[in-house]
């Protein structure tokens, strides 16, 4: 399966020169650039690791590129997204989020059915990479 | 026409007896609002003969204080202070017969946090008044201290998309078509290839409550095995508008809990409910941390003809106060009524914390909202993959494109139509925000798309030729004047 999260999923897999672009239009509109990674992608897993803080005053594309790509060495087997945050009042929240490294292989999830009253159903989802450790979900 | 008042003080003013409105005390030309005033601003089209200032006059009082005759219990109030004040009326451009009148109300005449207290005199007894060929409620100015009494959207936008994970593209929806006649068992079986196939959102349509076909139990229940197989297929949030409209209040706080059980994001109601309805949901939502999607059923009747009713500007500006999350304001390109102008207008009040006087826009006043959550605006009705380009230029990025018969309708199925839609829109905010003119561009953007999205190129080719231009019935009174460079 493709987690299709984020703004570009239904497309082709960015190349490095599409993402500069959005990074670049990132930094013109005035937001931080943040890197975070994970290798639990469950729909409701808000907080990914972060590679370090959002970069408020990393005003370079190229830079950027370089933190992704020092960050895609060494978790270039999990899921990696970039998001630019707006602090502006009234919004002080994403702007955009979206992926630019996946596993190889996505198992996907697992959706589990517990029939509780009457007809209804109470339901979980669950990533199949978590019947792995953390750390060694993807290997 | 802003001549001086005639207002008749004294002992004179308390006669017995019937005395003209502007010499009541409801024609004021020299008052200025205060900034605690609610301001309605009505188009007047006075009986024949009948003096447009004594028109307007009539329903300032008519809509405040008055009645037909003096009344000498006036005496006993600060009767100054509650009469409403016609303060200004201007003849509407190209449009003979016809006045703008600006009238103030002071803030004490309405009860805190109640639309239906507000409406009851703003737009009650006022608009069958027989001096009056035709009336309409064009725009109102709401001021922060009363703004502050509503609660606002249960969600709002911002919260809304870190709820779903969703940022930095429209949100894609679908209502289930055909609206009515589905079992349960078939209709989530749309929801759920709608989703899967990449919308955001499936929606229930404004009929569909409880009927012999699919009662609402069974289309929950349908739903969200749906919703929730589409979201452990994609791994993304998924949602489908659940419509609780329903007979009663007891009726829809039911059928909203056991949306909440089955972990429903959403729930749907329609603007037919009446105000005081989706004020009690709002809470509800708030309280239940759901989102409030209002299907504005019904609004037509009223909102669209210039001459009498009540702009649909102003009935957004009551719902972002009533606190729904979502609201349709139209599309500009599909198949329901929109002109583009005053379109924008509708979603600069859903989505603005401050709105500018914008004559050309229909926006009368410049309104504070005073951090009230922003209501997301949703686009549906006739519209298609092709037309990603225009809805993107038109519509901005925080609204709902929904597109029904253009998912539903795709020759390869459901899946096939979302998927369609999803690529459009993904390439089309791509382009954008690399910089490219893609309003002009539009059209090869999504042909680049297409090669390699077979589903974009099938929906791109059926509906290439698919316009909805009519003349509209309700476009702005005011074209825009260039400024001289200074």
């Amino acid at each position: 399966m493709r987690v299709t999260q984020g703004c570009f999923s239904f497309l082709p897999d960015l190349t490095d020169e599409q993402i500069t672009a959005q990074v670049q239009y990132c930094l013109d509109k005035g937001w931080a650039v943040n890197i975070e990674f994970t290798d639990d992608p469950h729909p409701r897993n808000t907080y990914w690791e972060m590679w370090g803080l959002p970069m408020f005053d990393l005003r370079d594309a190229a830079g950027i590129l370089k933190e992704l790509n020092d960050c895609r060495r060494t978790y270039g087997d999990r899921y990696i997204r970039l998001s630019g945050f707006d602090a502006t009042h009234g919004w002080e929240s994403l702007r955009i989020s979206f992926i630019v490294n996946r596993p190889k292989d996505e198992p996907g999830f697992r959706l589990l059915r517990q029939e509780v009253d009457g007809r209804s159903v109470r339901y979980t989802t669950v990533s199949y990479a978590v019947d792995r450790p953390e750390g060694s979900r993807y290997e | 026409m802003n001549e001086q008042s005639m207002t008749v003080r004294g002992k004179d003013r308390y006669k017995s007896g019937v005395m003209e409105y502007k010499k009541m005390g409801y024609w004021e030309p020299d008052y200025v609002p205060k900034d605690t005033d609610i301001i309605a601003l009505f188009r007047v089209t006075p009986q024949d003969g009948v003096d447009p200032v004594e028109a307007c006059a009539a329903v300032a009082g008519e809509s405040s204080t008055a009645t037909w005759t003096v009344v000498w219990t006036d005496r006993l109030t600060a009767a100054e202070k509650y009469r409403a004040k016609c303060y200004r009326v201007d003849p509407v451009p190209n449009s003979p017969g016809s006045y703008f009148a600006y009238i103030a109300y002071d803030l004490d005449l309405f009860e805190p946090g109640s639309i239906a207290n507000l409406t009851a005199s703003i737009i009650g007894n006022v608009f069958g008044f027989k001096p009056l060929k035709a009336l309409r409620l064009e725009d109102m100015r709401l001021p922060v201290a009363y703004v502050k009494t509503f609660q606002g959207p249960a969600t709002g936008i911002v919260v809304e998309r870190e709820r779903l994970d969703k940022f930095g593209r429209p949100l894609l929806g679908a209502t289930v078509k055909p609206k009515l006649g589905l079992s349960g068992r078939n209709y989530g079986r749309v929801v759920y290839e709608a989703l899967k196939g990449g919308l955001d959102f499936c929606k229930d349509d404004e009929n569909i409550n409880s009927q012999p076909f699919m009662h609402w139990r069974d289309r929950f229940l349908y739903c969200m095995e749906a919703v929730n197989r589409a979201q452990a297929a994609t791994g993304e949030i998924k949602g489908t508008y659940l419509n609780v409209t329903a007979a009663t209040m007891e009726d829809m706080y039911e059928r909203a809990e056991l949306a909440k059980q089955l972990g429903s994001v959403i729930i749907m109601i329609d603007l037919v409910i009446g105000y005081t309805a989706i004020q009690s949901m709002a809470k509800w939502a708030r309280r239940n941390d759901m989102i409030l999607h209002l299907h504005r059923a019904g609004h037509s009747t009223y909102t669209r003809q210039r001459l009498h009713g009540v702009s649909f500007r102003v009935i957004a500006k009551w719902m972002r106060l009533a606190g729904v999350d979502h609201i349709h304001a139209g599309t500009v390109v599909g198949k329901l009524e929109g002109d583009p102008a005053t379109t924008r207008g509708y979603y600069d009040i859903c989505r603005q914390d401050f709105n500018k006087t914008t004559l050309e826009h229909g926006v009368f006043f410049d309104q504070q909202w005073a951090s009230l959550n922003q209501m997301m605006p949703v686009a549906s009705g006739g519209i298609h993959a092709g037309q990603m380009h225009q809805l993107l230029d038109h519509l901005g990025e925080d609204v709902v494109l929904q597109f029904g018969g253009g998912t539903i309708g795709h020759p390869k199925g459901i899946q096939a139509g979302a998927t369609a839609n999803r690529v459009a829109l993904e390439a089309m905010i791509l382009a954008r925000n690399e910089g490219r003119d893609y309003v002009h561009e539009g059209p090869e953007i999504l042909a680049k798309a297409a090669q390699t999205c077979t589903p974009l190129r099938e929906a791109l080719e059926i509906w290439k030729d698919i316009t909805f231009n009519y003349e509209s019935t309700d476009s702005p009174d005011f074209v825009p004047t260039a400024t001289p460079a200074m």
